[in-house]
């Protein structure tokens, strides 16, 4: 088996409605397990970069493939059930259901994907306990588990998003900038469990953030201006 | 992924949002309120109109208009402008093909409601509606010169009871001139069942006395000097010499324009005949442009309703982009998402549509009583007309429609909305 997680090749990406490139790599990957700091200034393409891996967007040119599958080969259902089934998400900001409480969110997964499921019954012998285990494994105190999202403070939020990431082990986890609504101390705090969390999964984790100050905590570091060959001085809009 | 699953996020999603849900569902039963009930009203409107005689196949008068020879004698709305005399009434009695003959006496009237003089075959052959005969709620048919049987709405609102005495006044406006019968009382002895028709809003005596109430009368005032006491009449002829107008029943429908000539070349005096029906939709040719500005209103109101449906789910949008790509991102797909939306769309809908079919229903209930004695409108709960059933099938699907439009939208987006927040 390849030890390669996401590959991608010659790509070449535009906005709609213009004719210069916004994205041109010729080459990037991801192993297995890895976990990449990914950088660059604001509007750079960091966001679109993360959009093209997770193929929510397609590249005009070249591929991208999670686990040697094209995303461009799979239909548009197909490639949703793809991405669940491999993929998880933490946002920048509003990330769980307020309506549902901690442990509801992270079971969330679990309901749209099989593979998930099959995981996390694996891995803890129900859904239930997976999601325990993982808010656990969050630093998250059972007392808050029952409790609405919208009861939970910004910290307590980001890191039920992560465990919810994080159940039934997916092979690659996306994280867009999670930690700038946090403190330096959460922040700290965030990254270590998440950081022995994806570990512990054997999971690979993508994390984009301006702050340079943690990047060496990851394996491997990128900055986005120095793979992108496109020329470009536009903002997605 | 199980539909129990997927039904109770749109519960608890749709029980997040209460407010603005209770909001759409207030604007869509308020549509429906509006939708129903101004269509409500215009059938009811017709209905009540054209029910008001049936069963009778000529109407005789003094020669007129037909519509105004229709106006006085089946809606008692202004006045006739020449009598008929009584021998004509026998004579018509006597035409080949005639069955029967309910001669009208009008012309006075009771706190503003019509009095009619007529005989007991009024109560036999008249019909309203889909042939309907008139029933009687409390009481019994006039047999003494001075009983009166009073239609459904001047009981209700008047709050008379059997037994009460009442006075006639000469014409018939609502406030009385001075001239009245007061020497000589009625006694209630009956009340008819609603009919939704103008027999409701009169008072029936015999045609006798209707005659004897004007015995001292003359060209319209008493006759000076001339008092004649309630109980001198009751021995005298009461043969009434003229009435207004007559019914006239034919034994088949087939000999109706025989029988009308017939009427229309009578050499004893002037007469004319019309067909009730014939007279009904001339009639409503004039009055009907009310029943057409009510259709407009309907679609007025049917065509805002649907846009304020719109604009209620679409502004709710903005609220749902967050939570559809986290949705989304915890790997929802387009079916689940409509599938989401269809569900609270549809229970939306459906929920704002009998609320507002049942706040029609208790309206007409609690109001349909005010609105028959204030402004004669009959509204019957009934079911719905087959435009009804259009009108609310059109708002179920548009309602629905409304609430799928909006999710393919956030669908597209709703998964760039989560890595890249605009919000």
């Amino acid at each position: 088996m390849t030890s390669r997680l996401l590959e991608l090749q010659d790509l070449l990406f535009a906005w709609p409605g213009t004719r210069q490139n916004y994205l041109a790599i010729s080459e990037f990957h991801l192993n297995r397990g890895e976990t990449l700091f990914l950088h660059g200034p604001s509007g750079c393409g960091k966001s679109t970069l993360l959009s093209l891996l997770a193929g929510v967007l397609l590249p005009h040119t070249g591929d991208v493939s999670l686990l040697g599958i094209p995303w461009k080969a799979l239909p548009a259902t197909e490639r949703d059930r793809y991405r669940v089934d491999h993929l998880g998400y933490i946002f920048q900001q509003f990330n769980l259901l307020t309506y549902l409480t901690a442990l509801d969110n992270v079971l969330l997964p679990c309901h749209f994907s099989t593979r998930r499921r099959e995981a996390a019954k694996h891995h803890a012998g129900s859904a239930r306990k997976a999601a325990e285990y993982w808010l656990q494994g969050m630093g998250l105190d059972e007392s808050i588990w029952q409790r609405p999202a919208h009861k939970l403070s910004v910290g307590q939020q980001q890191r039920v998003a992560a465990a919810r990431a994080l159940i039934g082990q997916p092979d690659l986890v996306i994280a867009d900038e999670p930690t700038s609504a946090l403190d330096e101390d959460s922040r700290a705090v965030f990254l270590d469990l998440l950081l022995s969390s994806c570990a512990a999964a054997d999971t690979a984790l993508v994390f984009v953030s301006h702050d340079h100050r943690i990047a060496s905590r990851f394996s491997r570091q990128i900055s986005l201006p120095s793979i992108n060959q496109a020329l470009h001085n536009e903002v997605p809009g | 992924m199980s539909k129990l699953f997927l039904i109770q996020l749109a519960w608890r999603s749709a029980w997040n949002r209460r407010f603005t849900l209770a909001l759409t569902i207030c604007s869509i039963a308020l549509s429906t309120f509006m939708l129903l009930g101004v269509e409500r009203v215009r059938t009811d409107l017709r209905s009540s109109f054209s029910s008001a005689v049936s069963g009778t196949d000529l109407v005789v008068g003094a020669r007129t208009g037909s519509v105004p020879l229709l106006l006085y004698s089946v809606f008692h709305v202004g006045a006739a402008t020449n009598n008929i005399r009584w021998a004509s009434v026998e004579a018509i009695k006597h035409l080949r093909g005639v069955a029967w003959v309910v001669p009208l006496s009008l012309g006075d009237s009771h706190r503003g409601f019509a009095v009619l003089g007529t005989t007991q075959d009024y109560f036999e052959h008249f019909r309203y509606g889909e042939q309907q005969p008139l029933q009687l709620r409390e009481g019994q048919r006039f047999s003494k010169l001075y009983d009166a049987v009073i239609g459904a709405e001047v009981a209700d609102r008047l709050g008379y009871q059997l037994g009460e005495r009442i006075t006639l006044a000469h014409g018939t406006g609502e406030v009385s001139l001075g001239a009245d019968h007061s020497d000589k009382p009625f006694t209630v002895v009956g009340m008819l069942a609603r009919t939704g028709t103008p027999v409701d809003r009169t008072v029936h005596i015999s045609l006798e006395a209707m005659e004897a109430i004007h015995v001292d009368w003359m060209a319209g005032a008493p006759f000076p000097g001339m008092q004649i006491n309630a109980e001198e009449t009751q021995k005298m002829n009461l043969q009434p010499k003229s009435v207004t107008a007559a019914m006239v029943g034919l034994h088949s429908r087939a000999a109706v324009f025989s029988v009308q000539r017939q009427i229309n070349n009578f050499t004893e005096e002037p007469l004319m005949s019309i067909l009730p029906g014939v007279a009904l939709d001339e009639l409503w040719d004039v009055v009907g442009v009310g029943e057409k500005a009510l259709l407009l209103m309907s679609s007025l109101v049917a065509l805002v309703s649907m846009a304020g449906l719109m604009s209620v789910v679409l502004a709710g949008l903005n609220e749902r982009r967050r939570e559809l790509a986290i949705l989304r991102a915890v790997g929802a797909s387009l079916q689940h998402v409509l599938l989401l939306l269809a569900l609270e769309g549809a229970l939306l809908t459906l929920t704002g549509v009998i609320l507002g079919i049942t706040t029609l229903a208790g309206c007409v209930l609690v109001l349909g009583p005010w609105l028959q004695s204030s402004l004669g409108l009959t509204l019957v709960l009934v079911e719905p007309t087959a435009m009804q059933g259009i009108l609310l099938a059109t708002l179920l699907v548009t309602g629905w429609l409304a609430s799928l439009l909006p999710g393919w939208r956030a669908y597209r987006l709703s998964l760039a909305d989560g890595l890249s927040p605009r919000i």
